[in-house]
């Protein structure tokens, strides 16, 4: 879903040093920063930025209680009630021999919840195109996108990421979010395709 | 360019060369715009008809049944489940490099877990193949799942190792690949925005899912394979652990052990690193990527050999102490006689399997020898053949003198269909291997990124001269203070 066409001054920097205190400054003039593009995971950027921790990991957690209750109570279901095999006259509800599989369930419905759950927040999937800023944000460059309102004074602002140490400082109208869509197909903003 | 951190002076940089962040991109992901070399086609070609050779050994199997293969009553497992277990081990060193190493902070393991990942990934594949054809009768391969059935239902044994197996072995190839793959987004990332021409384009921005590089995205990305990471360390321990319950939960003289789940883990450690090394030292070579994967890597992985070779020496020798200490008389003869007697019918492959994998990685105690990669090579071409003799010592050497002496099978050689299926699993191990090197980024480029500045060996350099101002502004501080 393709979000609203919005304004945005994009600043890039080439190096992390000077991008952490440009953050910091440009937070504290009190501009909104819509995201900040890396090609590699900054540590403490998320901080810097403000952005709260991520709690994909408690996701994980329920995932795996799941799999382990689904796990259990299947196998419990199946050799207790189903169909009670007799296996070596060992007892029906055999618990010590259906441990291994119980922790498989686990890790597998963790696993694959998580990366779902993790494509589903990031919105990543095959076909799903967005706005990428810079080429070079996945390449060697730092991009911030700042968010322009009605109030924001571009050249103002322009000048200020520039002081900041950014480099090729530059206006883009962008949609944000996500819409199906090819990279090897030009993509045009949703009212010039729509004609309004 | 300003540095963030400091790392000490005494550690080897773990990439070399004068690099920054656009000439790591650049390098790694070169070859993959490249066309491919002559050499590449060959190994290509080679590997295909290796494979298409394995796809007709599996047909005359499938067509004329199980006695293609030169198994008999007494040894139902031969080579196939050898091939089976080696095939498995080797896959752990993926899992170990890429999830181990990241919970105990390993920056060593950035340059070669992606191409490991991989390596366990087709490893997988490639033992997977075995139960599957084993079973004789592939088309009723369902039956493993437990589904409602119109047999009963009658649903599978969740008591039998077997099974676990199934459930294990697939969940650890499913985690695998989505442990792999969730890593390789960003990095299909940056090959799509350098594609020049349009399928390249399509392609590969299909394959980055429309990664961004968004700091959230990092972030959680960050959170997902930490949390992957956590859930691969246990999973490939239990792996191995299941595959060896196979045989420990038996009553056959020589499986029946208790120390078989250690000893299993460190064995495929142990021979899934030589593959790793097999496969790193022509990869670095032909790709020209020395300046990522160092000598300081190799040398950190003969490191592990020669630990994981020792610990699964030190369980030959326990196994071999607890045969004659337990004086259980067929468990003895199971060690002493099939085994330990050189003059045995397989006596052989015992001593050979022992020279390969205890007495041979002892050279790597010697420093310099580490850091040979000729040696290496050697070394892990060796490994990997004494760690193929440990699989078939176990399984042949403690069947094929069952409880009953007439049917006692002194002598059992594979038939050309059975060598064939397993040269056909190296076709399909190469070929995919060799289409991962030409179209996925062999190594991790944001992964490499991100140690860069505190490990590369421009970086290091220029921190000295910071070091040695800071350690003086120290001394001076201390002085001072002193005073």
């Amino acid at each position: 879903m393709a979000g609203g066409i919005k304004k945005f001054v994009v600043g890039s920097f080439d190096d992390e040093a000077v991008l952490f205190p440009a953050v910091k400054q440009v937070r504290k003039a009190g501009y909104k920063i819509h995201d900040v593009y890396t090609p590699f995971p900054v540590h403490g950027l998320d901080h810097a930025m403000g952005l709260r921790e991520t709690s994909l990991h408690t996701a994980g957690f329920i995932y795996a209680i799941t799999g382990t209750t689904t796990a259990l109570s299947f196998m419990s279901w199946i050799f207790t009630k189903d169909w009670p095999l007799n296996i070596g006259g060992k007892p029906h509800f055999a618990l010590p021999a259906w441990i291994p599989i119980t922790f498989e369930l686990t890790v597998l419905f963790s696993a694959v919840g998580m990366v779902l759950t993790f494509c589903y927040l990031c919105q990543l999937s095959p076909f799903v195109k967005k706005h990428h800023f810079h080429a070079r944000a996945t390449d060697d460059l730092f991009v911030m996108a700042i968010e322009c309102t009605d109030k924001t004074n571009e050249a103002e602002l322009q000048s200020f990421l520039e002081k900041a140490g950014g480099k090729e400082v530059n206006v883009q109208v962008a949609e944000t979010g996500w819409w199906i869509g090819r990279y090897d197909k030009e993509q045009k903003l949703y009212r010039d395709e729509k004609g309004y | 360019m300003s540095l963030l951190k400091y790392e000490s002076q005494l550690r080897e940089p773990l990439v070399d060369g004068n690099k920054d962040y656009h000439q790591v991109t650049e390098d790694i992901i070169k070859p993959i715009e490249l066309k491919p070399s002559r050499l590449w086609y060959i190994g290509f070609y080679i590997s295909v008809a290796l494979l298409l050779f394995g796809v007709y050994s599996v047909y005359r199997e499938v067509t004329y049944g199980i006695g293609q293969w030169n198994l008999n009553k007494t040894i139902g497992w031969g080579w196939d489940i050898t091939n089976f277990v080696w095939w498995v081990g080797i896959g752990h060193a993926g899992t170990l490099i890429s999830a181990i190493l990241l919970l105990f902070r390993q920056g060593w393991r950035t340059g070669v877990n992606r191409a490991a990942e991989a390596m366990t990934i087709f490893a997988v594949m490639c033992a997977g193949q075995f139960p599957i054809w084993h079973m004789g009768r592939v088309w009723m391969a369902f039956f493993v799942l437990p589904y409602p059935n119109s047999r009963g239902p009658l649903w599978v044994n969740f008591n039998s190792p077997l099974l676990w197996d199934v459930f294990a072995i697939s969940t650890y190839f499913t985690v695998s690949l989505l442990f792999w793959y969730s890593g390789l987004i960003p990095d299909m990332a940056t090959v799509r925005d350098r594609a020049k021409t349009k399928l390249r384009k399509l392609l590969y921005g299909v394959a980055s899912f429309g990664w961004t590089g968004s700091t959230k995205h990092w972030q959680r990305h960050e959170s997902l394979s930490l949390v992957l990471a956590g859930l691969s360390t246990p999973l490939v321990l239990s792996v191995h652990t299941i595959v060896s319950f196979d045989f420990a939960t038996s009553v056959v003289p020589g499986w029946h052990t208790t120390i078989f789940p250690p000893y299993f883990v460190a064995g495929a450690i142990f021979s899934g690193f030589a593959m790793v090394q097999t496969l790193l030292i022509v990869v670095r070579k032909v790709m020209g990527l020395q300046d990522y994967i160092t000598l300081g890597h190799i040398e950190a992985m003969n490191k592990v050999i020669v630990l994981t070779g020792s610990i699964v020496g030190c369980a030959y020798l326990t196994e071999l102490f607890i045969a004659w200490y337990g004086q259980n008389p067929y468990e003895w003869y199971a060690f002493s006689e099939n085994r330990a007697n050189l003059f045995s019918p397989y006596g052989w492959s015992y001593w050979l399997m022992m020279f390969c994998n205890v007495v041979s990685p002892q050279l790597f105690w010697s420093r310099k020898l580490r850091r040979n990669i000729t040696v290496t090579f050697f070394m892990s071409i060796v490994v990997n053949i004494g760690m193929w003799y440990e699989r078939f010592v176990i399984i042949v050497t403690s069947i094929y003198r069952d409880f009953l002496p007439s049917s006692w099978s002194t002598y059992y050689s594979p038939s050309i269909w059975e060598i064939g299926f397993y040269l056909g699993t190296f076709g399909l191990f190469f070929t995919c291997f060799f289409l991962f090197a030409k179209y996925f980024p062999v190594i991790a480029v944001a992964e490499i990124k991100s140690i860069l500045k505190t490990t590369g060996e421009n970086y290091k350099a220029k921190m000295t001269d910071i070091e040695k101002a800071d350690s003086e502004k120290f001394y001076i501080e201390e002085v001072e203070h002193a005073h």
